[in-house]
């Protein structure tokens, strides 16, 4: 069942996917980056989780999927929402609290829910996703749409009972699902190993779901090894389980600032020399598809962009105090 | 809108399946799940039949994973589909709870009114049944607790199919407790062709009085208008109240009982602390304190795990001697 995935690097994707992925990372990266800066100077209430280092997973993931494609997110789902296409104002609007945001204010960072681009929503309970998105493949699955569906959660979520009672159930089904495991090492502050027995991969093929490991850090590795379970969803063969290896460049939360848990020397080897966004400019360069000047030239214009969202969101308005009682209950 | 007096005899059991049935031929989105439905018809044959009309993709078995049950029909339910998901006892809820109150209730809310969770979960209560503490509790004040959650309680067949039928078209989770002793209890309900759903928060008045109300639910209705025949035999005419559902609650109906009779029993078979009675007495005591001749008096089970041994059990459950005899010493004053 596993099949440890050979990425041949450059060859599925054209130039312009390339370089849209490239920009999409380089979107998240900013996205993050100016959100640690709006939360630090307390503009942005609450916790922040950000997923500065693990862009290429929600990149290349996403990448493999349609609009009507559902996904489901964690509570360090920024970049996940930006790649199923949220708009980077409303965005910063949900973060700031305010009436324009995705939620109108009442979610926020750990619960963008994005409906027009098949985003279920964040969730802020370790594995509370993995169920509703076996639901959401049942759903398309009796519904005979040919959606598919990408359940992201992290390493943390692997020792949630759910899962297995889920990956059970969407194995029996052959429901087209894709359990995305992003394995950036560590549960909020507690390294995997410590938690965690025996190959996690055998998790998945233990309920005989197809499994694969994908460079994490790598997006064209990340786009094949998704792109194939989409193929396998899309064609009634079922559930996928993926591992994508993967580094949190930041703390678990803005409050986990001196990392006492892992090693600097760690941080750098993942930070330095396998950052996803710097790893595919070198390659896209070393193959002739951008010069230098071309990657700085997207990388201003999603600056600017990303500046654009973050004055949005600080002009937007927040909720009037009646909106506090809205939505409890549908009608 | 009370218990019809013309139609069919039928069965609380049968008339939840008729709901259902109704429902699935009205609308292809609704679809049941949960342990043993499919071919067995579940443990208390509940959905028999069902697969044979609405075939294994409508109607069928799960794992006994009772997060993954509630988790499943949420999806579903945000995804176009009208989950009816069946929970064996009520007991075992405990299993789901994060995709209940966490997942379904929420979800609407956090998503700015973006994503709905139109899905019922059956399931049942009551002790009575010598299955002891795990198969036994009414735990319905849990979820009345939660924005989000709507909360049925029917008390009899006609209620039974009017509510569910509602529930299934309710665009929010709604949890629906049946008690497991009333299954085969009798009572009227239109004929087929009649079609009826009833309203949520509207309380039906069981019987009516002048001199004290009874406000029961589910298993306790019974209760409360056999107390109201021992009370009527010594002269005190009891009004008996079911609210039917607790979320929304029809606070009005029940003030306005107690406004006319100036007293007030609140009866149900959770466990009184912290319970359903609590809540509903801390209403009527608030809103028509200045009417009340009395506290607002509560009956619900003992703070204690349902015991096994029916001298034990039959003990923890409220019967119409323990209120009757708060009547006597309130008379007595």
């Amino acid at each position: 069942m596993t099949s440890e995935l050979k990425t041949a690097k450059l060859s599925r994707l054209n130039k312009e996917k390339l370089l849209h992925l490239y920009r999409e990372m380089l979107v998240i990266r900013e996205f993050e980056e100016q959100a640690q800066d709006l939360y630090s100077r307390t503009l942005i209430p609450g916790i922040l989780h950000v997923s500065i280092g693990q862009e290429a997973v929600a990149v290349g993931v996403c990448a493999a999927l349609g609009t009507s494609d559902y996904i489901t997110s964690t509570h360090r789902g920024h970049g996940h929402c930006l790649a199923k296409g949220a708009d980077v104002g409303r965005m910063f609007a949900e973060l700031f609290g305010k009436v324009d945001g995705y939620c109108r204010g009442k979610g926020g960072s750990m619960h963008i829910a994005n409906r027009d681009v098949g985003n279920l929503g964040a969730n802020a309970i370790v594995g509370g996703s993995i169920p509703i998105a076996t639901g959401a493949a049942l759903s398309a699955k009796l519904r005979k749409t040919g959606q598919v569906v990408v359940c992201f959660f992290g390493d943390g979520a692997l020792n949630q009972g759910v899962l297995f009672e889920s990956m059970n159930f969407a194995s029996i089904w052959k429901l087209p699902v894709i359990y995305a495991c992003e394995n950036n090492q560590y549960g909020e502050y507690t390294p995997l190993g410590r938690v965690t027995a025996g190959n996690i991969l055998l998790r998945g093929q233990a309920f005989e779901i197809p499994s694969a490991r994908a460079d994490g850090m790598d997006v064209e590795a990340v786009y094949d090894a998704t792109h194939q379970a989409v193929e396998r969803a899309r064609t009634g063969g079922g559930a996928s389980f993926l591992i994508f290896e993967t580094y949190r460049f930041s703390g678990h939360g803005m409050s986990d600032r001196d990392r006492p848990y892992r090693s600097r020397e760690e941080e750098q080897e993942w930070c330095q020399n396998r950052d996803p966004i710097t790893g595919l400019g070198e390659r896209l360069m070393a193959c002739g598809h951008a010069t230098q000047a071309e990657l700085d030239s997207i990388r201003d214009r999603v600056k600017h962009e990303v500046a654009a969202g973050v004055e949005f969101g600080t002009k937007a308005a927040f909720p009037d105090p009646d909106e506090v009682g809205k939505h409890v209950y549908a009608d | 809108m009370s218990t019809p007096t013309e139609g069919r005899e039928i069965t609380l059991a049968e008339a939840i399946n008729e709901a259902m049935r109704e429902e699935m031929r009205r609308d292809g989105a609704v679809i049941v799940l949960g342990e043993d439905v499919a071919a067995a018809g579940g443990v208390y044959k509940i959905t028999q039949g069902l697969l044979a009309e609405f075939g294994p993709e409508r109607v069928f078995d799960t794992p006994i994973s009772e997060a993954t049950i509630a988790g499943l029909a949420v999806g579903a339910a945000m995804t176009g589909m009208r989950p009816i998901a069946e929970i064996m006892f009520g007991d075992f809820l405990g299993l789901a709870m994060d995709q209940i109150v966490n997942q379904a209730a929420k979800t609407h809310y956090m998503s700015g009114g973006k994503l709905a969770v139109p899905l019922v979960i059956r399931t049942t209560m009551g002790a009575g049944r010598r299955i002891a503490a795990q198969h036994s509790q009414s735990l319905s004040a849990w979820f009345a607790h939660i924005p989000g959650l709507k909360v049925a309680l029917p008390a009899t067949p006609y209620d039974a199919k009017g509510l569910l039928k509602t529930a299934v078209r309710d665009n929010n989770p709604v949890l629906f407790f049946e008690d497991k002793m009333m299954y085969q209890k009798k009572g009227t309900v239109p004929e087929a062709s009649d079609e009826f759903t009833l309203p949520f928060g509207k309380a039906d008045v069981k019987r009516p009085g002048r001199d004290l109300t009874l406000i029961a639910t589910s298993s306790m209705v019974q209760v409360a208008l056999d107390t109201a025949d021992e009370l009527a035999r010594q002269g005190i005419e009891a009004e008996v109240i079911d609210p039917r559902t607790l979320v929304p609650l029809d606070e009005e109906t029940l003030i306005g009982s107690v406004k006319k009779t100036s007293r007030c029993i609140v009866i149900d078979e959770g466990y009184q602390r912290f319970g359903v009675t609590a809540e509903i007495a801390a209403v009527v005591s608030q809103k028509a304190f200045y009417y009340l001749d009395a506290p607002v008096f509560r009956v619900g089970a003992m703070d204690v795990p349902v015991p096994f041994s029916p001298v034990l059990e039959d003990q923890t459950i409220p019967n119409p001697a323990a209120i009757v005899g708060i009547t006597r010493q309130w008379l007595a004053q």
